[in-house]
């Protein structure tokens, strides 16, 4: 039977794939303990900037205190930050942070227009028509603060030329190894009195109602530190969107070899199967043949 | 009653404990903060962090940040930072030099973001040498309030 040799052939290239997505596995659970690494290390920064402003804010006359601190009355615009991985076979990774975007910001009632991180992202969006005005590819696989503080500079420059009236930031959030989940967080104008989210959990620490003294200045201090609080949250977004897009790879390659392993197993057993029901046939075959002669 | 001082870089936390005194390298100046300091925001400029606790004092590198002060504690978020018992001094010259080559070869055009780049590497680097050379193995201690 020719369907044997086929059996055998497929057989080896299911065990081929399940080699390579082993392979895949295997990188990526390195990746994303690296990553994982990467996210903690910027933590206690990303927590006292936080505590910073929370102070700042809770002195008297905050909103005239920066333009970036300050709402706008009647926002016209909306700019989002999407950030999403430059490569798939990383599961749903990609299309969940893309359509909890597009849930969100669909029926928005004011322009949208959408900074995208991430090779996928921007490629789903031009699919669906939206308005790109950026898009920042092809990171480094383990950026530093450098290498994304444009993309922070270029959402602050948006607000503060009027050219968005609200900047929101879309990204996955890593929970554990098995669960991420897509979040949006407002980045502009920044709201300082929602304490919520673990990297702004902050020890109740010294609340001083006192005012504080500026050196140089107020508005050369908060100059220097809001814009650079907002390029931080940025930059810890993309930290955890990779530590995420690792692991949701990591799952789906794990996922994957265990269904080649399985199908292999599936494919051997029905082509012992065929190889049996040949033996068979041939030995009637021949039982036949011997019979007919022997009359 | 001492003031607790925690110093943190853009990728990790560099000291935390309490201290008597410390001294930071402000925009305006260096700055002594003793414990119930008045509030206070200041930047940073390059310089020598002292962090001084029972009669025993710690010196840290620190590029350029922020300081908040407030009575029990003082926050340092630093560009960069690090212990001068850390400083890689094979590394911190290797980088000066390549500094300092790119600077003569092929300078990039004044201003630009590599020019500025490449500028705070140099400083980083001779601050950092010039704080391992002064305050390691002991040396006698310098008045403070260097340039760099």
């Amino acid at each position: 039977m020719a369907n044997a040799r086929e059996f055998r052939l497929r057989i080896r290239s299911v065990k081929n794939i399940a080699q390579v997505t082993r392979a895949l596995q295997a990188v990526s659970a390195s990746k994303v303990r690296k990553a994982m690494q990467a996210m903690l290390n910027t933590r206690p920064y990303a927590t006292k900037a936080w505590q910073v402003l929370t102070h700042i804010a809770g002195q008297p006359g905050r909103a005239s205190l920066h333009p970036l601190l300050t709402p706008r009355p009647n926002p016209k615009s909306v700019m989002v930050v999407l950030v999403t991985g430059d490569r798939g076979l990383a599961g749903a990774y990609n299309s969940n942070v893309v359509r909890f975007c597009m849930q969100q910001f669909n029926q928005h009632p004011l322009a949208v227009r959408y900074i995208t991180v991430g090779r996928k992202g921007r490629d789903m969006l031009l699919r669906r028509r939206k308005t790109i005005v950026a898009e920042f590819s092809n990171l480094p696989a383990a950026p530093t603060f450098t290498d994304v503080s444009a993309i922070g500079r270029m959402a602050v420059d948006e607000f503060l030329m009027g050219n968005a009236d609200r900047v929101y930031l879309v990204y996955t959030d890593f929970v554990n190894m098995v669960k991420q989940t897509p979040v949006v967080k407002q980045l502009l104008p920044l709201e300082l009195d929602s304490g919520e989210g673990r990297v702004m959990s902050f020890a109740t620490a010294s609340r001083t109602p006192a005012a504080y003294t500026y050196e140089p200045g107020e508005t050369e201090i908060l100059d220097e530190i809001v814009p650079r609080f907002t390029a931080l949250q940025v930059f810890q977004a993309i930290l955890e969107s990779l530590a995420s897009e690792h692991a949701a790879r990591m799952v789906a390659m794990k996922n994957a070899t265990d269904s080649a392993t399985d199908l292999a197993a599936e494919l051997q057993l029905e082509y012992n199967n065929a190889r049996q029901q040949s033996i068979t046939n041939e030995m009637l075959d021949i039982v036949g043949g011997a019979n007919a002669l022997g009359d | 009653m001492p003031i607790r001082c925690e110093i943190v870089s853009q990728d990790r936390l560099v000291y935390e404990g309490d201290a008597d005194m410390v001294i930071v390298p402000g925009a305006a100046g260096e700055m002594g903060i003793l414990p119930n300091h008045s509030p206070l925001l200041s930047t940073l400029k390059y310089g020598i962090l002292r962090v001084r606790s029972r009669g025993k004092e710690e010196v840290f590198t620190v590029a350029g940040g922020v300081v908040e002060v407030q009575p029990s504690i003082i926050t340092v978020m630093a560009d960069a930072a690090e212990n001068v018992s850390e400083i890689d001094v094979a590394r911190a010259e290797a980088a000066r030099k390549r500094a300092e080559e790119l600077l003569e070869k092929a300078p990039p055009e004044r201003d630009s973001d590599a020019f500025l780049a490449l500028e705070a590497a140099l400083r980083r680097s001779n601050l950092r040498l010039q704080a391992a050379k002064r305050y390691r193995s002991g040396h006698a201690r310098g008045p403070g309030g260097e340039q760099y």
